[in-house]
C-alpha cells in the first residue's frame, strides 16, 4: 500500500520536475544557516511533505527494524547494544553531530556505521553487518535520528586536521572521464538544473536518506559512488578511507545545519 | 602539461603533435589538431564537413554529447533542458565554427575552471572506470557533426 502510493508520488514528482523549491524563496527556518543550504530546501514540494510526516517517511521501517535490533542479544559475548548503552535516547544522542572521529588507536577515521559495527565484532563478538544492508542502513539512521534537530559540529582541529585536508582536496579534485570534481556540480552550479535534476549543495546532513528514486534507504558512501560513476570515475570501496575523510570534509562544510537523518530526496 | 602548453601557447599556433609525452600515453587512434591563438581549431577533425542532422542525434544522445544535461537546445521534442551553461539558440552567431570546434573538443583550453567535459581529449584524467579509460567522450566525427549542427544554430 504504502509502496503504491510512493510509486506514485514518484511518477508525480517527476511530472511536476520544476516545482522546486529553490524558486519559492520562502524563509527555510533550520534548514537554512547563513548560506548553507539543505537538500531539504531544493526538493520538491511532495517530497518534503513526505519528509516531514514520520508516519509517511518510507525510512521508518527500516528505523523500526533497527529499533527491535538495538535489544536484540546477539554474538558470543551474549549482548545487545542495550546491554552497554541503555536507552540510545540518552546514549547516542549528539552522536550523529560528532562523527567522524579519529578511532582509539588514532590511525583513521571512523564514521557511524564503523563503529556500530566495530562495537559489534569487538564488543559483542558477532558478525559485521555488510554495506547498505538492511540492519547496517537502519541501525545507522536509528542512531543519527537521536540527533535530529541538532545541528552538526564536527571537530577538525589538532590531530585531525590532516584528514580534514585529504577530504577536502578530494571535494576540489576532478576525476572520471568528465573530468569534474564535486565542486564543479555542488559548489559552483546549486539552484541550476542538469536535465531534470535541481542541483544541491550536496549536503550530508540527511544521511542515510530515502531516495525516491531507490525506493529505499541508501548511505552517504552510496552517494558518493553514485556521483562519481556519473561523471565515469571508478568509485572507492563502501567505507574506503578516502570517502570518509569526504564524509567528514562535507560534514565540516555543513557545519550549523541540522541532523535531519533520514531525509527523503527525489 | 598539454593544457599549460595550450596556454602558454596563446597567440601563437600550437600542435598537439609536438608534446611527445603526450602522444605516447595516448592511443594513436587520436587525430592531431592545432590550436590557433588559443582560442579555435579551424581545421576539421575528419579533413571533411560533418552531417548537422546526426550532429543533432549526438547532441541528444545521453550517452554520447548529452549537451541537454547543461545548455538548453532549440530541441522542442527534449523536456528538462539544464541551465548550467548558456542557452545555445545563436551560437554561431557568437563564435566561428573553429571556435566552436576547440570548445568541444577541449573547453579547458579557454577556461580552465569550466565544468564542461572536453569531449575529444584522453591525457592528464584522474582515475577514469575501466571501460572507459584511453577514450575520448565524442568520436572526431562526433564532433564534426555537432559542429556542424551547431552552425546551424544562428
Ligand atoms: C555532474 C554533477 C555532479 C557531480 C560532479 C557530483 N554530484 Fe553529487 N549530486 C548530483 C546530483 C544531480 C544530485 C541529486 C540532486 C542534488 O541533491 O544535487 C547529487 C546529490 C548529492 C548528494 C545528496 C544531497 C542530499 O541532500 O541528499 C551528496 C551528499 C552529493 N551529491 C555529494 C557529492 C560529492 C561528495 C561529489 C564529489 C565526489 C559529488 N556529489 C559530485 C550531481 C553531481
Ligand atoms: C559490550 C558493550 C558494548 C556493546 C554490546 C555495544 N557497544 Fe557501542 N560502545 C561501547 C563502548 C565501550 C563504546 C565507547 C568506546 C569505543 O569507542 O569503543 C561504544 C561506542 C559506541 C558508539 C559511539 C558513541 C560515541 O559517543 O562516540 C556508537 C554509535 C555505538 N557504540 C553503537 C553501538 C551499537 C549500535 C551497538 C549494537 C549493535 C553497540 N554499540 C554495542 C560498548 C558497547
Ligand atoms: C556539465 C555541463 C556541460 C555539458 C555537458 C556541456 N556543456 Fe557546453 N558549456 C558549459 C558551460 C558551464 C559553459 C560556459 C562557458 C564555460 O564554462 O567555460 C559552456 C559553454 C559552451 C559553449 C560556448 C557557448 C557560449 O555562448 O559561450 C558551447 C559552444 C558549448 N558549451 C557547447 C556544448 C556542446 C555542443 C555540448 C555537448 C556536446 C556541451 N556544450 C556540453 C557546460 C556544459
Amino acid at each position: 500500500m504504502r509502496k503504491l502510493y510512493i510509486a506514485s508520488l514518484l511518477i508525480g514528482g517527476m511530472a511536476l520536475g520544476s516545482t522546486a523549491s529553490q524558486a519559492e524563496d520562502k524563509d527555510w527556518g533550520a534548514y537554512k544557516v547563513g548560506d548553507k543550504l539543505s537538500g531539504y530546501t531544493y526538493a520538491t514540494k511532495e517530497t518534503r511533505a513526505i519528509q516531514d510526516d514520520d508516519f509517511e517517511n518510507p525510512a521508518q521501517i527500516w528505523v523500526d527494524q533497527a529499533e527491535g535490533n538495538w535489544s536484540s542479544v546477539e554474538g558470543e559475548a551474549g549482548k545487545s547494544c542495550e546491554s552497554c548503552h541503555n536507552a540510545a535516547s540518552d546514549s547516542m544522542k549528539g552522536v550523529a553531530t560528532r562523527y567522524p572521529v579519529l578511532n582509539k588507536n588514532k590511525a583513521a577515521m571512523v564514521n557511524v556505521e564503523q563503529q556500530i559495527n566495530f562495537c559489534r565484532t569487538s564488543q559483542m563478538k558477532a558478525k559485521a553487518w555488510k554495506w547498505e544492508s538492511a540492519e547496517l542502513l537502519g541501525m545507522t539512521a536509528f542512531v543519527k535520528l537521536q540527533s535530529r534537530g541538532m545541528p552538526v559540529n564536527v571537530k577538525i582541529d589538532g590531530p585531525v586536521t590532516p584528514y580534514y585536508e585529504k577530504g577536502k582536496a578530494f571535494y576540489y579534485e576532478r576525476r572520471g572521464q568528465l573530468d569534474m570534481a564535486c565542486k564543479h556540480c555542488h559548489e559552483d552550479n546549486p539552484g541550476k538544473y542538469a536535465r531534470a535534476n535541481l542541483l544541491s549543495q550536496g549536503q550530508s546532513n540527511g544521511f542515510p536518506t530515502y531516495r525516491l528514486k531507490w525506493q529505499k534507504i541508501g548511505s552517504l558512501h552510496r552517494r558518493f559512488r553514485g556521483c562519481n560513476k556519473n561523471i565515469r570515475a571508478q568509485p572507492f570501496a563502501y567505507g574506503a578511507p578516502e570517502y570518509v575523510n569526504l564524509e567528514l570534509y562535507l560534514n565540516s562544510r555543513g557545519q550549523g545545519l541540522p541532523v535531519e537523518t533520514p531525509s527523503v530526496r527525489n | 602539461m598539454l593544457r599549460a602548453l595550450a596556454v602558454l601557447a596563446v597567440g601563437a599556433t600550437f600542435s598537439v603533435a609536438l608534446s611527445a609525452a603526450t602522444i605516447a600515453a595516448e592511443p594513436a587512434k587520436l587525430v592531431k589538431y592545432e590550436i590557433k591563438d588559443g582560442n579555435s581549431i579551424p581545421k576539421s577533425l575528419t579533413g571533411k564537413p560533418g552531417d548537422a542532422k546526426k550532429g543533432r542525434e549526438a547532441a541528444i544522445h545521453r550517452k554520447k554529447g548529452n549537451c541537454l544535461a547543461c545548455h538548453t537546445l532549440p530541441i522542442p521534442e527534449q523536456s528538462f533542458h539544464g541551465d548550467v551553461g548558456p542557452d545555445l539558440k545563436g551560437v554561431a552567431d557568437r563564435y566561428s565554427e573553429g571556435e566552436i570546434r576547440l570548445r568541444l573538443v577541449n573547453s579547458k583550453v579557454v577556461n580552465e575552471d569550466t565544468i564542461m567535459p572536453a569531449f575529444y581529449k584522453t591525457d592528464g584524467l584522474n582515475r577514469v572506470m575501466k571501460k572507459f579509460k584511453g577514450k575520448t567522450i565524442l568520436s572526431a566525427q562526433d564532433v564534426e557533426d555537432i559542429v556542424a549542427y551547431l552552425m546551424t544554430l544562428k
